[in-house]
């Protein structure tokens, strides 16, 4: 049991997201940052797509009733037990009756808890990740409030070697003597420099949009949540009005409204959407657009296709390198 | 069947079957959606259909060079290459009751004005229609809705509510809808249902599927409390 001793700005349940409903307008939602995510599971000895806590800008404060081993990953919420900072990017057992306490955003700008197991909410429709717009998922579809009981699932026989190598009855709490390989890292700043893959309708828009796209930075505005972003730079304007027929929309869809101003769609997106899309960010991205906030600078880099693909089963093969490591190391 | 493959994003690929809406587009839509059903191809995640348009997200991993948009693509031609045509098949008429004006449907009399009808006569026009689920989006459970009479048309309000309560039946231009959840929206709204059309629990989670005909008919307040039961 975890207890919500504060609840932070927004801290909800997200896994790999609600695959396989959109046919009927249903949100994918999941992880922000589905990298972060899916790292602080492999962490804990988890299989990588269990439910972990996504904490936005400001963290909770959270009693650890029983021992547990967990792993922060993401942006630096200043994690602290007893004001002890807590390391990210490894494994930590925490022992029970431990606060765990999260400030505010010092780099990027959400972090994923996972614990041992995963955080044990019902499934709907295939997954425990939180739709507050529609009340459906994660915790009673809502974001945490103060006061609130979390359950942990059964962990795997990975976590439990890990919880017998740090496990202590001295400390609150122990970190791993490792961490991930520093190439996995995300680079957290200001300013990001993000891979894009042209949309759909790039060719509708004129020439002086496409140049401005690519070469002028945009900042990201205060009216940027999970399910999009704005941003603001040069004006991107179409070489004629054109009424686009609604299609359908993905995480990192840049589409541009009528008033030139493009949104990023982002996890808890609308399914279909009717404005044109001038570009799509590549998948290898969404790290450095869910950390990035309000005021960040983002600057746009074309890819193909090839290139984002090849990135992402680079990705992949680190990741399943780190899975392999851990289970090997503990069992 | 004519179409063009082109990606959306590096995780998912689009199909297009006419750039304009049409009723060779809708057919060829349902006939996809049907191959993509009785194959369900393993690097398949889900299809999403739309007026013109079929997405599909997919995964693949792969030993080869070959990079999974060309393998998905040339997947996709194979599957399609046998793609039989659906015929337009009767499905049964979905009959939504909605109790009109008043509280739940403020803007009906703006309808009226706007088109110089009577709100009955409104009210008459919208249930004598018969409509065409075009495509399910936007929000869980809500349907793009066609066939609606222009002589009941109005404009979106020039400033939209901040919340449209569930369940509210509205129209925005030649277009008549059903909100299936709370949200934000500038439609007009003319009555609500007491029917959910978002269904979380059950499967499928949506009352009304793209394809589906619909009909509208009057209820009485009393018969709005009735049909929500114990909910309200």
């Amino acid at each position: 049991m975890i207890t919500v001793m504060k609840s932070g700005l927004q801290d909800t349940i997200q896994d790999t997201g609600r695959k396989g409903y959109q046919k009927f307008g249903v949100v994918v939602s999941g992880a922000m940052d589905p990298f972060s995510h899916r790292v602080a599971n492999l962490l804990v000895g988890n299989e990588g797509q269990e439910a972990t806590l996504e904490m936005t800008l400001v963290g909770p404060r959270l009693l650890f009733e029983k021992d547990v081993v967990i792993s922060i990953c993401g942006g630096d919420l200043q994690p602290k037990i007893a004001g002890v900072p807590v390391p990210m990017w490894k494994p930590v057992f925490i022992r029970k009756g431990s606060e765990l306490a999260f400030g505010a955003a010092v780099a990027g700008s959400r972090a994923y808890l996972a614990v041992a197991g995963g955080i044990d909410v019902p499934v709907v429709m295939n997954s425990r990740s939180t739709y507050v717009k529609a009340k459906i998922g994660g915790f009673h579809g809502r974001a945490l409030q103060t006061g609130d009981l979390l359950s942990i699932a059964n962990p795997t026989g990975v976590s439990a070697a890990i919880k017998q190598r740090l496990g202590t009855n001295e400390e609150a709490f122990r970190a791993a003597d490792w961490l991930i390989a520093a190439k996995l890292l995300p680079n957290l700043s200001n300013r990001y420099v993000i891979r894009v893959m042209r949309g759909r309708q790039y060719d509708l828009f004129d020439g002086q949009s496409q140049n401005g796209f690519w070469n002028e930075p945009f900042t990201v505005s205060s009216l940027s949540d999970r399910m999009g972003y704005r941003i603001n730079g040069p004006a991107l304007k179409l070489k004629e009005q054109t009424e686009m027929i609604s299609e359908t929309v993905t995480y990192g869809s840049i589409q541009v409204p009528t008033d030139g101003n493009p949104i990023i769609l982002a996890a808890d997106r609308q399914t279909t959407g009717g404005y044109p899309k001038i570009g799509q960010i590549s998948s290898i991205n969404f790290t450095k657009l869910a950390q990035a906030k309000a005021g960040d600078q983002l600057t746009f880099n074309e890819v193909t296709i090839i290139e984002s693909q090849k990135l992402m089963a680079m990705q992949e093969m680190n990741l399943k390198e780190l899975r392999a490591y851990i289970s090997t190391k503990f069992r | 069947m004519m179409y063009n493959l082109s990606p959306l994003g590096d995780q998912a690929v689009v199909i297009e079957v006419d750039t304009e809406i049409s009723q060779l587009a809708k057919k060829n839509v349902k006939s996809i959606v049907a191959c993509l059903n009785a194959a369900n191809p393993p690097w398949m995640i889900e299809y999403i259909p739309a007026y013109t348009t079929v997405t599909i997200s997919y995964a693949v991993e792969l030993d080869s060079c070959e990079t999974p948009y060309d393998f998905v693509c040339s997947e996709i031609n194979q599957l399609l290459a046998n793609v039989k045509e659906v015929s337009n098949s009767h499905r049964e008429i979905v009959r939504i009751p909605v109790l009109y004006g008043g509280e739940h449907g403020p803007d009906l009399d703006f309808v009226a004005a706007h088109n110089g009808l009577t709100t009955e006569e409104v009210i008459t026009i919208h249930t004598s229609g018969e409509y065409t689920v075009h495509m399910i989006g936007f929000a869980p459970g809500f349907p793009f809705i066609g066939g609606m009479s222009e002589k009941i048309a109005a404009p979106r309000r020039e400033t939209p509510r901040l919340e449209i309560p569930a369940r509210t039946v509205g129209i925005a231009g030649m277009q008549t809808g059903v909100y299936p959840i709370a949200s934000p929206g500038g439609w007009q709204l003319i009555g609500r249902t007491p029917i959910e059309l978002f269904l979380p629990t059950e499967d499928p989670p949506s009352l009304l599927t793209a394809g589906d005909r619909i009909r509208f008919y009057e209820i009485t307040p009393e018969q709005y409390k009735e049909m929500r039961g114990d909910v309200e």
